[in-house]
Order: C-alpha cells, then structure tokens, then sequence
C-alpha cells in the first residue's frame, strides 16, 4: 500500500526519513511497525533510530487514529480566549481525553500548539475545516455534524481562480 | 501575450536553456533588446492588466489567506459566484492573501474598470446578496460594510490607510500582503518583483550586497536580532565547496502567524529575498523549513518554486548570471524546538531536532558541516525592499538600535486583532490603543505578553517602551518573533505562568539537564500556587507551596545561566516577568487563596442564583461529578463539597445563573 512512496526518494539518504515518515502517515493515518522496519531498510539506519524520530515530534502518531480528527488550538491567544474549557467540553462530550479516540473510532482529540489563525481565537480544526471564535455552547452541534455524516472529503485550501 | 514568459515576437529570446540578463527589466519595461512599437504596447499593456489598471470586467478581491478561510471566505465565494450567476453579471473573482485586519474578515474588494478599488469587511454569504445588488446593480457603495478605497479618500469613503487600523502602520513587509495575487509570478513582477534580484545579480558583487544589508542595520526577526549582515559574512569568508541558506518558516511560537500570513500572501518576496541571500554568501541549495501546520502556505511555497523554476528564476544559470541556486521546502513535523538553527538543521538532516552547542555558528559549520546561514522569513521579506531603497533609506527609520519595521501579530482580548507593522520605536502603547482599537467590552487592559514562550508579559507602567530589541528586553520581555497578545483584566497571570511553563516542558528536547528538569521543577512550583489543597490531609504538602516559590527566582536564573540553546536560556521568562510586575497576584494566590481574575478554578466557589435559575437541568447534565441537584423546573444547587471546579455549568447555563467567585 505504500511501497510507491519509496519510488520518489534515493535509498540510504538519512535526510529523507522525516519526509518519508510523514508520507506513510498520509496513507495510513499513523505509523505502523512494519511501515517503520521498511523505512528503517530504506534509508539504511536501525530501527531503533527511527522510532527515536519518529517518538520525538509531535506529528508522528503510532497508534491509528478516529475518522474525524479534532484539532484544538492550545496556543496563547486560544488560552486568553478560554480554549481550555473548550478542550474540556469536548473531552466531556466525546468521553475520552485529549490524544485519545473514541471508541468506535470515530473521533480522535489532538491538542496543537499554535495552528495560526490567533486573530480569531478561540480556533479548532475538525479534519480540514476551521471554526474560528468557538465557545462552549457550539461544541454539541459540531460533534453533531460529524458523527452523523460518514466522513467528509479533505477540503482543498487551495483556493480557485475562476471566471463566472 | 498573457504572461512575461511568453514571447512578444520572435526577436525575444528569454528561456531556460538560454537565459537573458535582462529579463526582469524587459517585463516592465521592454522590450529592450529591439524596437517595436507593437512589442512595447503588449508589455505595456499586459502591465496595466497584471496590475488591474486595465480590465473589461469588473474584479472581485476575495482575502483568502488561512484567517480569511476560518472566517468562512470559501462560502462568501460561493455566494457571490452563485449570486453573479443569477443576476447575470459578468465579474472576474480573484482571491488573495490576508491584508492583515483579521478581525474584519472576511474582506472582500470590488473594483470596476477604470474606478478605485473599494474595500468591504465582515462579508458573510447572508449579507452577499445586498453587496452584489447595491454595488453591482444600482452601482452605488455598500456603506454598511465599507471599510475604505485603494484611490483618493473623500469624506464618505476613506482611504483604507486612512482609517485607524492602518493609519500609524508602515508597510514594507506586508506592501503586498491582500493586494496581489499570491498565486501569479506576472502580478509579482508587473508590481516591482524581483528587480532587486536583477539589479544584484546584474551590477553588485556578492560583497557589495553584504555591505548594504550591513548598513542598512536589518536584524534577524526570528527573535534574538542578530545583524543580518554579519552572520552573512561569516558565511562568504568560508572557504569550502558548497555553502546552504535556509529560510526558517517554523513558526512555533504561540501566537505569532506573520510568518504563514507573509508566505501566503506574498511568497514570491520571500524567495526573492532567500536568492539575494544565497548569491551574496556563494550558496548553491537552499531550503525552507516550514511547519507542518500551515498546510496553505506549503502549497503556495510549492506553486512559487514551480513557477521561479519556470521562468528560470530558480535552477542553473539563473539571468545569464551564472548563479546556481535549488531551493527545496522541508516540512517540519511539529516539534517547537526546531525552530533554534542548529535544532532546525538536525532536523533537515533527518534527526532528532535537538540542539548542539555553539559554536561552531552554523555559519561556519551547519547543514552537513557546511557553512549554513539561517534566516527567518519576515527577515527574508526585508531584503530586496533594500536593496531597491537603499540601506541608507531603511536605516531612516527606527531606533538608534533597531532599523525598519517590525510586524506584529496582535491577537487576544483586542478590538482589531490582526497583523500589523510598525516602524521601529512605536510605543507599546500605541500599538494597543492606537492600532489596535484597545480593549472589547470596555474592561481594563491588564499585561500584553510579548515574544511568546521566550518573552514576557508586561504591565501598563511601562507601556510607554518603544519596540525596539534592546527597550524591551530591558522591561524583561524580548521581541520574539512578534507574537502579541493582549491581556484584559479577567486573564489570571499566575495561570498564565503556569500555561507557557506546561508548553515549555512539553516542548524542551530533554537535552540538557537544566531545561529538562528545572523547567519541570519550576511548573511543579507554579501547579501548588493555584491549589485549593480542599482535602489534602498532609499538611506539609500544602505549606510546600511556601517553600517552593522561595526559591523561584533562584531555579529561573539558574535555567537561564546554564541551558544549552535558546529555548531553555528564556524559558523562565514568563515566570520572572511575572514576579517582578504582578507579585501581588501570585502573593493573592498564596496568602488569601483565591484568584482576583476569577480564572484559577480550584481557588473558586459556584453557586446558582436561585432568582435566575429556571431549573431547565441543562447543567446537571453538563457536570461531570454529579455535584448539582434541584427537581425540574426548580431552582438547582450545587453541593460544594462534590464540585471538581470545571466551570462546564456556567459555559453551559443560558440565563447566566452560575456565578463563581
């Protein structure tokens, strides 16, 4: 499923683990042990080497993750603006704690540092989608609109030029 | 002739395999290697177009940088195109990046064929329907969401400089921020693009480059303001067979985004800037280090590449001049460290992002052993605007110390949240009360915090600091990479302490002792300060608090003195600026337990009013300790002795019954 990865990159160049970590994490979601032994082949270093990396950012996950990724903004503005209580709501909501999944793999709560979008704080990210200046009240009907619908199709940000 | 890569005749002969020197004066002012009056009219026209001087249909500017997107600028598209669509109107929809007053988002410009560019704010796809129609149809102005025009101001309608928010700005970063299309390399050099680029490779030696930036005083805006120029000629006096520049795009500090705002908006100035770098020091491959995070400005790092690539701006022999440069984007994977250069380079180099002590500087020593200059992206933004001016020009404005302009993201509990850029030598307080609108909801304005992480949150007595590197660190906070968040009275700064010192821990590689395990001690310290100690039997436990604040100041200065990089050396920070402007919140906290802002939620009471409540039993719901109780329809209560404090009622209650204090 991601051997076609390895075809865009020279073997034994150490500089293109994170990269190719971060691609087997798109094809997965996270990163499985076998996928990390075959990198660790690929771009000649142990094991051990990779998975020190690989435990090392905040990006990289080695358990499989919900459908719908919750990405709340832990960043100082978002904390001026309250965003732990908004954590705290949708820990309550969805029963789990930040970093865990739901039980029946729908959901998945990350806490990021800083998404960048501070002007409209409080900020989190539901797969692709932003809702900016959030608070508590509105928690329920996002939860809603995601455990209904089956999951959405990534939202390009890249916006289109076009003539009406 | 659509764009200056295609040919105005046959004479014309800029392409890859065979480079023109003067390709970038020709596209405004060409041709130059013939006469031809037909030839001269295309350019001249395909600038007028590139710059919407000259258009047969009607421009619709949509702010389409990450702000713009989260405010919902996708649907606002949507509606307009579906509105157009249904009143049978002919309009060109161009998006664009963020022209900074992101409070205001989504802004959306409307210029007709030969008119001024007018700007709308708060467009939302409820009210599109009536911006179309008054301003498309009964060709009038839309006054309730005016926010100005990009031509002559007059009375009713302002100039968009005019009005507060932008009026005590100086823009030379963000010139072309919201106003060009960030996609298109034509529109970049139709408005001035890459002529510092040309002029360079054309009539300046890499030494002759060095000295401007090393006159004009540009310091490095990542936040420890090291001349530019001189870490530059560290990196051309080395001597070996290839040398790396690096643009730092990882921005980690929460609650800064000028970065990401800068490559999505204008991404061409940042590339330009990054090959004006690599020619002076003699680099031939360069990388830009972008956090995973901005997924927007990857892509349009990405579309800028493709096209420089195309236009032979980018690869071998770059204009005749015999400059090779590649430039690739490394996707960081989220770790806040990495943001210290030789973390940065660990992590190009497919490690673990942790830092090594200096030196050697990575201008003698970086990226694989070789000379590496790394330089932050807004500092890259700064250097062809020199390079066209003049150092002695950018030198003009500023501080004694500090020259140009610094942007700063103001977020937090301000009126006009947003990206701002001020000459150097503003006062702190100008930048709040003057551009930033000052505080919502006519409550008192208590510290702004400075610098992120590293920096430190200042009271109102010394507002009157002026940006500057040295006047703020002086105050004990630093510049940072210019996250700005303002604080209003209701924020607790102990709570704040304890928030960046959690971040800090999180984010400390674990090389070095002291950061690693004085960082952890030190929010050990902070986490008893806001304890209710309820029911704690061990008494020695709750006067433990005592004794660890005692020693604070000892456990920050140690930090600072010992750690290896800059992440540790500035961590204790928020916690010393904290002690030396509000040690009577931390000393409220300690002797009388309990916090004035109302924040710290251990140190809380709650109750219900019973006039208030309706008993609709929406909170039971919400508590997760089952501490409230009350029949249907009655007034409920909540049994103190079961609250866990987390606050979910009152965030839950619609008739503002639950109170704590």
């Amino acid at each position: 499923m991601h051997t076609h990865i390895f075809e865009n990159y020279e073997p034994n160049d150490k500089s293109s683990l994170i990269p190719l970590l971060q691609e087997v994490q798109s094809v997965y979601g996270y990163l499985p042990e076998s996928a990390l032994q075959e990198v660790a082949d690929f771009v000649g270093m142990p094991l051990s080497r990779v998975y020190g990396v690989a435990t090392f950012y905040n990006q990289f996950r080695l358990a499989p993750l919900g459908e719908n990724i919750i990405r709340v903004c832990r960043g100082t503005a978002c904390h001026v603006k309250n965003s732990a209580n908004i954590l705290l709501a949708l820990e309550n909501a969805l029963n789990i704690k930040a970093g865990g999944t739901t039980r029946d793999r729908k959901f998945t709560i990350e806490v990021v540092n800083c998404i960048g979008a501070c002007s409209i704080a409080p900020v989190m990210t539901v797969n692709d989608e932003y809702y900016g200046r959030i608070t508590v009240k509105d928690i329920p009907n996002i939860v809603k609109k995601y455990s209904k619908a089956p999951k959405p199709k990534e939202v390009s940000i890249t916006p289109e030029v076009g003539l009406v | 002739m659509k764009s200056f890569i295609e040919k105005c005749c046959d004479e014309c002969w800029h392409s890859l395999d065979k480079p023109c020197d003067l390709f970038v004066r020709c596209c405004t002012e060409g041709p130059l290697c013939h006469h031809d009056k037909a030839c001269v009219e295309k350019f001249a026209f395909l600038n007028k177009q590139l710059k919407n001087i000259e258009h047969d249909l009607p421009i619709i500017f949509i702010g389409m940088g990450t702000c713009g997107l989260a405010s919902g600028a996708l649907k606002v598209e949507e509606a307009i195109k579906a509105e157009l669509v249904k009143l049978n109107i002919n309009a060109i929809i161009q998006p664009t990046g963020c022209i900074g007053y992101c409070a205001r988002e989504v802004i959306v410009d409307v210029k007709f064929p030969g008119q001024d560019r007018i700007s709308y704010c708060e467009v939302t796809p409820k009210i599109v329907p009536k911006l179309i129609q008054r301003v498309f149809v009964e060709k009038g102005i839309f006054k309730e969401k005016l926010l100005g025009t990009f031509g002559k101001g007059t009375p009713e309608i302002p100039n968009i400089n005019e009005i507060p928010f932008f009026r005590h700005q100086l823009k030379v970063v963000l010139e072309n921020c919201g106003v060009i299309d960030p996609t298109s390399i034509d529109a970049y050099i139709a408005n001035g693009g890459f002529k510092a680029l040309d002029k360079v490779l054309r009539l300046m030696k890499p030494n002759e480059v060095i000295k401007e930036i090393t006159d004009s005083g540009l310091r490095g805006r990542g936040g420890a303001g090291f001349p530019t120029g001189k870490k530059w000629e560290f990196a051309y006096k080395q001597k070996t067979d290839v040398k790396y520049m690096v643009c730092n795009a990882d921005e980690g500090d929460p609650g800064a985004f000028m970065d990401r705002s800068v490559l999505e908006s204008d991404p061409f100035r940042v590339v330009e800037g990054i090959l004006i770098a690599a020619y002076s020091i003699g680099a031939s491959h360069g990388y830009i280090y972008c956090r995973a995070e901005y997924p927007l400005a990857i892509v349009r790092l990405q579309n800028t590449i493709e096209l420089c690539k195309k236009y032979g701006l980018l690869g071998e022999n770059i204009l005749n001049s015999g400059f090779n440069f590649e430039l690739k984007i490394k996707k960081g994977a989220g770790a806040f460290v990495c943001g210290e250069e030789t973390a940065l380079i660990a992590s190009i180099e497919g490690k673990r992002g942790m830092p090594k002590p200096r030196p050697p500087f990575p201008a003698v020593a970086g990226l694989w052993g070789k000379p590496t200059v790394i330089n932050n992206v807004e500092t890259m933004a700064n250097i062809a605007y020199i390079i066209n001016n003049g150092a002695e020009k950018y030198a003009s404005v500023g501080t004694a110390s500090s020259k140009g302009t610094k942007v700063f993201a103001l977020s937090g509990n301000i009126k006009n949240t947003g990206l701002v850029e001020v000459p150097m030598g503003t006062t702190l307080n100008d930048v709040i009360f003057k551009i930033g609108g000052g505080i919502p909801d006519d409550k008192k304005f208590k510290a702004v915090q400075i610098g992120g992480p590293s920096g430190g949150c200042l009271p109102t007595s010394v507002l009157s600091t002026e940006v500057d590197y040295e006047s703020l660190k002086q105050v004990g906070a630093m510049m940072g990479s210019g996250g700005f968040v303002v604080m209003d009275e209701e924020t607790c700064m102990v709570d704040v302490a304890k928030y960046f010192l959690t971040f800090i821990q999180n984010e400390s590689c674990g090389k070095c002792v002291p950061c690693r395990e004085g960082t952890k001690r030190m929010l050990e310290i902070i986490e008893r300060i806001p304890k209710s100690y309820r029911n704690t039997k061990n008494k020695l436990d709750e006067l433990q608090r005592f004794k660890g604040v005692v020693h604070l100041q000892r456990l920050g200065d140690v930090i600072r003195d010992t750690s290896l990089c800059g992440l540790g050396q500035s961590a204790a920070n928020p916690v010393l600026s904290g002690l030396r402007y509000f040690r009577d919140e931390y000393e409220t906290h300690l002797y009388e337990r309990r916090c004035p802002s109302h924040v710290c939620k251990e140190l809380l009471t709650y109750s219900i009013d019973n006039t208030i409540c309706t008993g609709c039993g929406v909170c039971t719901k919400k508590c997760s300790s089952d501490a409230i109780i009350g029949e249907k329809a009655q007034a409920h209560y909540i049994i103190e002795d079961k609250c866990t404090r987390c606050g979910m009622c009152i965030e839950s209650c619609r008739f503002d019954a639950i109170t704590a204090i």
